[in-house]
């Protein structure tokens, strides 16, 4: 799970922020209400969760309860892995 | 029971043009110095009631309207923006922009990035970018490309970024080819540029930066989309383009605004942004548009996205100091 984090707060920061680390980026930090993410930016974060984690997100699984913080974002995945493993 | 309804929205037209058209020619006198002025003519309700709103203001003498098709046009809107200049009596001009849009690679740019979706998409084939509708889910307006086959089957596929980006990059170049040629025709006679922007379209930055979006003078970007179809009758603009449904007329596809864009048809969007800003209470403005509490939240939230993603649009080059 840390590590799903870690590779999502990485992609964020160096795709939205600029690289710009002040600002902290907590688990439950809501990517849409703080401006990070917009209708475009979710297309590329979508890509980048497919791209990295092997997955493939359905158009309905596009959410914010699934997309909007980091921590949602990765239990999201390791929830997606864990039916594909099943 | 609330009295909330498009009845709000309701103004007195005539007194209203008389504020327009004075607000123009004050304009076009002591701000911008021109001596008439250009526009646009794309068959739709709002560049119909600034035509004549410009005929109204300095005469239709000095009042120069262009009709700009493209290789994707409707060939109603040509026909119907016609019938304004005819109507209202004022000299206008057809420019195809068609080949000067196939020589900067505006079509070949576009269908380079749809292949990457669709790799057997041909020239003979056609297409519409449309978004996820916000009142079926809690879910992000993300965009989805629809394309349709010489065989008439169609297929729907979610864009990607780059996808997405690249194809509205290459589309925007007919909103600003046009504006290109608007200026030519202003410069040579003198003239300034009206932009038709309606109060949705100009909070909600539906238009092109640089394209639709640049302009001397936009006399209706304070009138919601329902009051401009009030002017409309009053000013007697033809009955053909106060019943044709909006459309963005960008995609070879028929497409409505609210397919592209918008969450709801003009109308009730209206009664959703008006009462947004003028604190209607929010059981009054669900219950005027049709809405569930829920759906309504998702309607201003969508409201409020949009005007943080598009607030760019209306920025002026930005300066590090003032110089």
């Amino acid at each position: 799970m840390s590590d799903i984090k870690t590779t999502i707060r990485d992609f964020i920061i160096d795709n939205f922020l600029f690289g710009d680390t002040s600002q902290a980026i907590e688990d439950d930090t809501s990517l849409i209400d703080n401006g990070y993410v917009d209708s475009t930016g979710v297309l590329e974060l979508v890509f980048h969760i497919e791209q990295s984690f092997g997955i493939k997100v359905a158009d309905n699984e596009i959410v914010p309860a699934n997309l909007d913080s980091v921590g949602a974002i990765a239990a999201y995945v390791e929830n997606k892995q864990r039916s594909a493993a099943a | 029971m609330s009295g909330f309804s498009l009845e709000s929205l309701v103004i007195d037209a005539e007194a209203e043009v008389a504020r327009i058209t004075a607000a123009m020619r004050n304009q076009l006198r002591s701000d911008l110095r021109r001596r008439g002025l250009v526009l646009g003519l794309s068959g739709g309700i709002d560049s119909s009631v600034c035509a004549a709103l410009a005929v109204k203001a300095v005469g239709p003498e000095r009042v120069f309207g262009l009709f700009m098709p493209e290789n994707d046009s409707d060939p109603e809107s040509l026909a119907l923006g016609r019938s304004v200049a005819e109507t209202f009596g004022f000299a206008a001009e057809v420019e195809d922009i068609g080949p000067a849009l196939a020589a900067m690679g505006c079509y070949d740019r576009r269908d380079t990035f749809i292949r990457t979706l669709v790799p057997d998409y041909g020239t003979d084939w056609s297409c519409k970018v449309v978004i996820a509708d916000p009142l079926a889910g809690a879910g992000f307006a993300v965009s989805s490309l629809v394309v349709q086959a010489p065989t008439g089957e169609t297929e729907k596929i979610r864009l990607t970024a780059e996808a997405y980006q690249g194809i509205i990059a290459a589309t925007n170049m007919k909103q600003r080819t046009r504006k290109q040629m608007e200026y030519y025709h202003a410069d040579r006679l003198n003239y300034a540029v009206i932009g038709t922007p309606n109060l949705l379209e100009y909070d909600q930055g539906f238009f092109v930066k640089n394209g639709d979006g640049a302009a001397d003078l936009k006399p209706i970007a304070h009138l919601y989309k329902s009051q401009v179809y009030q002017l409309a009758a009053h000013l007697g603009v033809p009955e053909n383009i106060c019943v044709r449904p909006p459309t963005t007329d960008t995609w070879s596809m028929a497409q409505s605004q609210e397919e592209f864009y918008f969450s709801l048809p003009y109308d009730r969007m209206d009664l959703c942004l008006y009462g947004l800003n003028e604190g209607v209470p929010r059981d009054d403005v669900a219950a005027a548009a049709g809405l569930s509490l829920e759906q309504l939240d998702a309607v201003w939230a969508d409201i409020a996205r949009k005007r943080v993603a598009t607030r760019y649009l209306s920025l002026p080059p930005l300066l590090v100091s003032a110089p």
